[in-house]
């Protein structure tokens, strides 16, 4: 018995060192373009964004630092905050020595995950392929002095020592529902609609919505969470969306919608521009809402967010779309972005309105 | 039968002599919160004075036939109180009402903290007058009411309290700033800020003009209907529907009483303006308005 077990013994440590030391699976995998694809991005799941760049052609003529930027991302942005845990490499074209794959990636990140489709050049040495990194001639703004009015509102609240009776706080800005719509998609009910600060001063806003059944039961309380701009400026309208898993629309009686707001510090900056809109199919036969995205304040933006509605031909919300950019916004420099649309969504769409949600980190004090 | 109708009666006037002999209290026809008052009684020997009223509780041992001082910082409730004396020949009890002192203090709701300009009716104030001692003053008392805004003349108006509050309700001026909403008592006032702002805007117009940086479009100073500028910040949108279906949009902020937006120039590209519901005109780029 004890002559079985160190027979057993002596496989599995002959197996392990036979798996730590010959030629990985990965090397085997690089003589083909897909499996030198999925080699580059399985280092960079693992951080090894060394190992990744050895599968760079020479030719590419690029550093470590701009490929580990141009994976990673670069000014605080999404990217920046996300990890790569999924990626599907396939060949769409592949003549002699030179390829041409579409590497599949999802990120994940707070936000949710992120999809990115990657088409890679590839070349072939002596047996092996190695990519050839595209080149990314990005837009650099010359050094200048964006000159900005920096427009903010500050608050003054009542003095906490005095405490007096019947001294009032300023009260929050006025807000209005302009519109709203119910509908049932995905096996949930969806409410849609948008948001206008009727004051002149700015809000944090957001929609609390209760649907209530046909005997008066609540059948779910949900609030419109990021699906909504937050930070409302004055006369600035904002879309909604609040989703409630799991309820039918045969079966809501009644919704309510609670908007609240807060008044808060704000600043009117930055001014993001999204320019070139246009609703077009992708090669797979589905919509998407395209455009750019163009920060025309001197301020970085780290993280943007799109919020798209989409309108009937009688003006009436039928779809809100978002989706996170992976990219920062540098100052005067155009982005693109696309959301997609719903194939059933898509030939009712008579008009749509995109808003840009921004996040940015502090300014560093001077 | 009629010997104990006798005793009874001997009894009733034995005990009504007792009470009739019982020691006297004199209290002031008038006291005012926060002013000592004097209370004579008559009699002799001890006795124990209670005096009980709002928040107040006395006790004081006295010798009867002398005045007995009350401070006023013992009386600074008004109300009624109830003024006890119980000595070896009897007890007595008066009631004895405090009014409140001279109007010092004045709350003040004001609301709303901010309104459009031109509404009737929205601005309320609610003034409760107090003397020093926080008691409500009952009295009818006259208050003024001033609500100004600098660059137009100031809203007075006078008005009586009924059980210690003045109410006054009244409109938005046309002319949006920081109102001052002053209630007044005599050298007393309070003062809350109740901001007139700039209403919906009114004829929203833009011009366009190229520059290197794309279409520079620019609206005549944004205006109410009453010509107030609309407050800086305010949200203006600007929308270039450009020919093949496309289109840009900036939502640009007031600054310096006009918004400014760059879109990119496109010719053919018909530009639009708006600011909340409110829509402006229209300009084709390249074609003429």
């Amino acid at each position: 018995m004890s002559r079985i077990l160190v027979i057993v013994m002596i496989v599995i440590t002959a197996a392990l060192i036979v798996a730590g030391t010959a030629p990985t699976r990965e090397k085997e995998r690089t003589t083909s373009p897909e499996g030198t694809v999925q080699a580059f991005y399985g280092r960079v799941k693992s951080d090894d964004y060394r190992g990744a760049y050895s599968l760079i052609a020479s030719a590419s003529n690029v550093d470590l630092n701009t490929v580990y930027h141009d994976i990673a991302g670069r000014d605080g942005s999404l990217k920046t905050l996300s990890r790569l845990w999924r990626s599907e490499a396939r060949v769409i074209a592949q003549h002699g020595n030179e390829a041409v794959v579409r590497a599949s990636l999802e990120w994940a990140t707070a936000v949710g995950t992120l999809h990115e489709n990657k088409d890679l050049r590839l070349v072939s040495d002596n047996g092996g392929w190695q990519i050839v990194w595209p080149k990314h001639h990005e837009a650099n703004l010359p050094p200048q002095v964006i000159p900005v009015n920096y427009l903010r509102w500050d608050i003054v609240h009542p003095d906490s020592e005095e405490n007096e009776w019947g001294a009032q706080n300023a009260e929050s800005p006025h807000v209005r529902i302009t519109s709203m719509n119910a509908v049932e998609r995905e096996g949930k009910v969806i409410i849609l609609g948008e948001l206008v600060n009727e004051d002149t001063v700015p809000g944090y806003v957001d929609v609390q919505g209760i649907l209530l059944g046909k005997d008066g039961e609540q059948l779910g309380e949900e609030t419109s969470f990021d699906k909504i701009s937050h930070v409302l400026l004055p006369k600035e309208i904002t879309p909604f969306r609040i989703d409630f898993d799991g309820v039918h629309l045969n079966q809501v009686k009644k919704v309510t919608l609670n908007p609240t707001s807060i008044l808060v510090p704000a600043s009117a900056d930055p001014v993001i521009g999204v320019l070139h809109q246009q609703l077009e199919k992708t090669d797979s036969g589905h919509t998407v809402l395209k455009g750019e995205l163009m920060n025309q304040s001197g301020e970085l933006v780290n993280i943007p967010q799109v919020l798209a509605t989409y309108y009937d031909n009688s003006g009436h919300v039928i779809w809100i779309s978002d989706g996170y950019v992976d990219q920062a916004l540098r100052p005067q420099i155009s982005v693109p972005f696309a959301v997609s649309v719903n194939d059933d969504i898509a030939p009712n769409v008579h008009s749509y309105r995109v808003v840009v949600n921004h996040y940015s980190m502090d300014r560093p004090s001077a | 039968m009629r010997s104990r109708f006798f005793i009874v009666v001997i009894l009733t006037c034995f005990l009504g002599a007792g009470t009739l002999f019982a020691a006297e209290l004199r209290l002031p026809n008038k006291a005012v919160a926060g002013e000592g008052i004097a209370i004579a009684t008559s009699g002799s020997g001890d006795a124990t004075l209670y005096i009980s009223g709002p928040g107040t509780a006395i006790k004081r041992q006295i010798k009867l036939g002398d005045q007995v001082q009350i401070k006023g910082e013992e009386l600074r409730n008004s109300g009624y109180y109830l003024v006890a004396l119980k000595g070896s020949d009897g007890d007595n009890n008066k009631e004895l009402y405090v009014a409140p002192a001279a109007a010092e203090k004045i709350n003040f709701l004001a609301r709303p903290s901010r309104v459009p300009v031109g509404q009737p009716k929205v601005i309320a104030g609610t003034a409760f007058v107090f003397d020093q001692y926080e008691n409500l003053l009952i009295d009818p008392t006259s208050v003024t009411f001033d609500l100004s805004v600098p660059g137009a003349p100031a809203k007075v108006e006078r008005l009586t309290t009924k059980d210690g509050v003045a109410y006054l309700q009244t409109g938005s001026g046309t002319k949006a700033g920081p109102g001052q909403f002053v209630v007044s008592i005599g050298n007393n006032s309070v003062r809350r800020v109740v901001e007139e702002t700039a209403s919906e805007p009114c004829n929203l117009r833009f011009k366009v003009h190229k520059e290197k940086e794309g279409l520079i479009a620019e609206t005549d100073p944004v205006r109410d209907c009453s010509g107030n500028p609309l407050p800086d910040g305010t949200i203006v949108t600007f929308v270039s529907t450009e020919p093949g279906k496309g289109r840009s949009t900036v939502d640009a902020r007031i600054k310096k009483g006009v918004a400014r937006a760059v879109l990119p120039a496109i010719p053919g590209a018909t530009i639009s303006v708006a600011s909340g519901v409110v829509l402006g005109n229209e300009v084709r780029w390249g074609g003429g308005e």
